[in-house]
């Protein structure tokens, strides 16, 4: 490992300001990713900026009726929150879904966001690798490509996005609140992750020295208070995803008045399935109309021979929770 | 547990803390220089003081160095063990200000001043930890090498359990949620699902797994007895 610097920042503003000092510079927040991508050589900071002392860990209410929750929080206590399980339950689930409870405790809601690829070509500095070194190729298409991408994926690189919450917080209408060279700002998740295209080195749109402050979660609604997330991985734990959902719903008369869909582990981003999503509004929820609708929204999916097993997968995961959802009761945990 | 008098040649007890602080140990909020990079040449190691197992120990390590290398290496405890080094296993796992951690992916240079409790600080002088007289009343190992971790996080797991944490397969989180002292999901009302799910950040690759979701089911049950 490079030998680096370390610097405690305690404000958003000395954080901005010490990683601007090196180009080299990284944030660091729980370090459950960073850390061990520098124990392999994937990363090689010259400078490491602790922003756990500079972020809130709080959850707090907003104005509006929402809640905002500070980049410090720990994966572990927001899962725990009583206004998280009670009012976004898909977020709690999704969550306790990920990495193991030592990791929750030490991961945070903006590391948990800006986590990297697990591609194994990604996370092997002897292989090629777009992401990991631009132009140097992407072993995967015709290699181990079980776990990545069916959905928006380019000839450069087919990683997906590893995280559980990430999914969740897109079907939420989470918006993310960044500190960098301009000032504070705010945009939508779904603006925060980008497809791999032609600059698979960018996971998020973020610039250089940006630093994720918060994450904020729009008023609770029925249809948000009805919302679960369902996982299917290799083990029964403790495993990343082979293809997750997050779903939302609120029926009235037995018809879908809204309805929110997002997968994870199909892309390069948590993939909102708004196609998906229309398809459903005003329709019954049943097998079938779940399964039609989720097939409008995979009909741009571009599977290779080893992860075409993951549309149907997606569409069983959709059609499992949807109609779990519909019936009131939140899908089976045992399997999520 | 007994510890080293002297701690590798790493740390120096001895050595006075520098009068003048480097900027990476200042906790205090003076601003610091604008315009850092004047700075040509950045420290890489720091003096840092840890809190283990009650005892405060000032050691001057290289910014690379895990907790889990500053315990076993330059402190000499060396019950907590490295099976992946990468997160993955949980044999490093300790109770940093009272939660569970794989102590491999913590900097030790990050954790300045907070408790630390390793496996060698369970227990109270000569009487085990509950959870440590449970894994011997059940031999719930067979090499041992994942056990401090195991205990540790089991530990560890108790406590979140009786905060009312929930788990992957609590029935419905919303269900559990905490509402005054109704509390769903307190250690006693664990079962082998919820301790499979709760501890699945340990891996036992003797599969003594049978013994010891046994093991953490009478340590809850112990502990809700007392």
């Amino acid at each position: 490992m490079r030998a680096f610097g370390y610097e405690r920042a305690t404000d958003r503003e000395g954080a901005l300001d010490a990683v601007t000092s090196s180009p080299d510079a990284a944030y660091l927040a729980g370090g459950t990713n960073l850390v061990d991508l520098m124990r392999l050589g994937v990363a090689t900071p010259d400078l490491l900026v602790d922003v756990t002392g500079a972020l809130s860990n709080q959850v707090q209410a907003t104005a509006e009726g929402g809640l905002l929750i500070g980049a410090a929080v720990r994966n572990s206590d927001l899962a725990a929150d009583p206004r998280i399980r009670r009012d976004y339950p898909v977020l709690s689930q999704a969550l306790l879904a990920g990495a193991s409870g030592q990791l929750r405790n030490l991961a945070t809601v903006g590391g948990n966001l800006l986590q990297r690829p697990r591609c194994v070509y990604f996370t092997d500095p002897t292989k090629p690798c777009n992401k990991r070194r631009p132009g140097s190729g992407c072993p995967a298409r015709t290699g181990v490509h079980r776990d990545l991408a069916v959905l928006g994926a380019s000839e450069h690189c087919i990683a997906t996005h590893p995280s559980d919450m990430a999914v969740a917080l897109t079907a939420l209408d989470a918006g993310v609140h960044v500190h960098g060279a301009g000032g504070d700002r705010a945009l939508q998740l779904d603006e925060l992750y980008r497809l791999s295209g032609d600059d698979p080195s960018r996971d998020t749109t973020l610039e250089p020295g940006d630093l994720v402050t918060a994450v904020e979660l729009p008023p609770a609604t029925a249809l948000l208070r009805r919302s679960a997330y369902r996982k299917a991985r290799d083990r029964a734990s403790y495993a990343f995803a082979l293809g997750s959902v997050a779903a939302a719903l609120d029926i009235a008369d037995g018809r879908v008045r809204d309805v929110r869909l997002a997968f994870g582990a199909l892309a390069h981003r948590p993939w909102r399935a708004r196609r998906a999503e229309d398809a459903l509004r005003g329709g019954r929820v049943t097998d079938g109309t779940v399964a039609a609708a989720v097939d409008v929204e995979l009909a741009a999916a571009d599977p290779l021979p080893g992860n075409a097993f993951k549309l149907p997968l997606a569409r069983n995961l959709a059609v499992a929770t949807l109609t779990a959802l519909a019936a009131g009761a939140e899908p089976d945990a045992g399997t999520r | 547990m007994s510890e080293p008098a002297d701690p590798s040649a790493l740390s120096d007890p001895t050595t006075p803390r520098p009068t003048t602080p480097r900027p990476t140990n200042r906790r205090e909020t003076t601003p610091r220089p604008t315009n850092r990079r004047e700075s040509s040449r950045r420290e890489t190691s720091s003096r840092v003081r840890l809190d283990v197992n009650g005892v405060p120990r000032s050691l001057q390590l290289d910014h690379r160095t895990s907790l889990l290398d500053a315990l076993r290496n330059a402190i000499g405890l060396t019950g907590s063990k490295k099976g992946c080094d990468h997160g993955q296993c949980g044999a490093c796992t300790v109770l940093l200000d009272g939660r569970r951690v794989n102590s491999c992916l913590v900097l030790a240079v990050t954790v300045q001043d907070r408790p630390i409790t390793t496996v060698e600080g369970l227990a109270d002088g000569e009487r085990l930890h509950p959870v440590q007289q449970a894994f011997l009343d059940r031999d719930a190992f067979q090499c041992g090498y994942c056990t401090p971790g195991q205990i540790c996080s089991a530990v560890g797991m108790l406590a979140e359990a009786d905060a009312g944490w929930p788990s992957a397969v609590t029935r419905s989180v919303t269900g559990a949620v905490p509402d005054g002292a109704d509390r769903s999901t307190r250690a006693n009302d664990l079962d082998a699902a919820e301790v499979r799910e709760r501890m699945a950040g340990n891996l036992c690759r003797c599969g003594a797994y049978v013994n010891i979701v046994p093991a953490v089911l009478d340590a809850a049950l112990a502990r809700a007895a007392r």
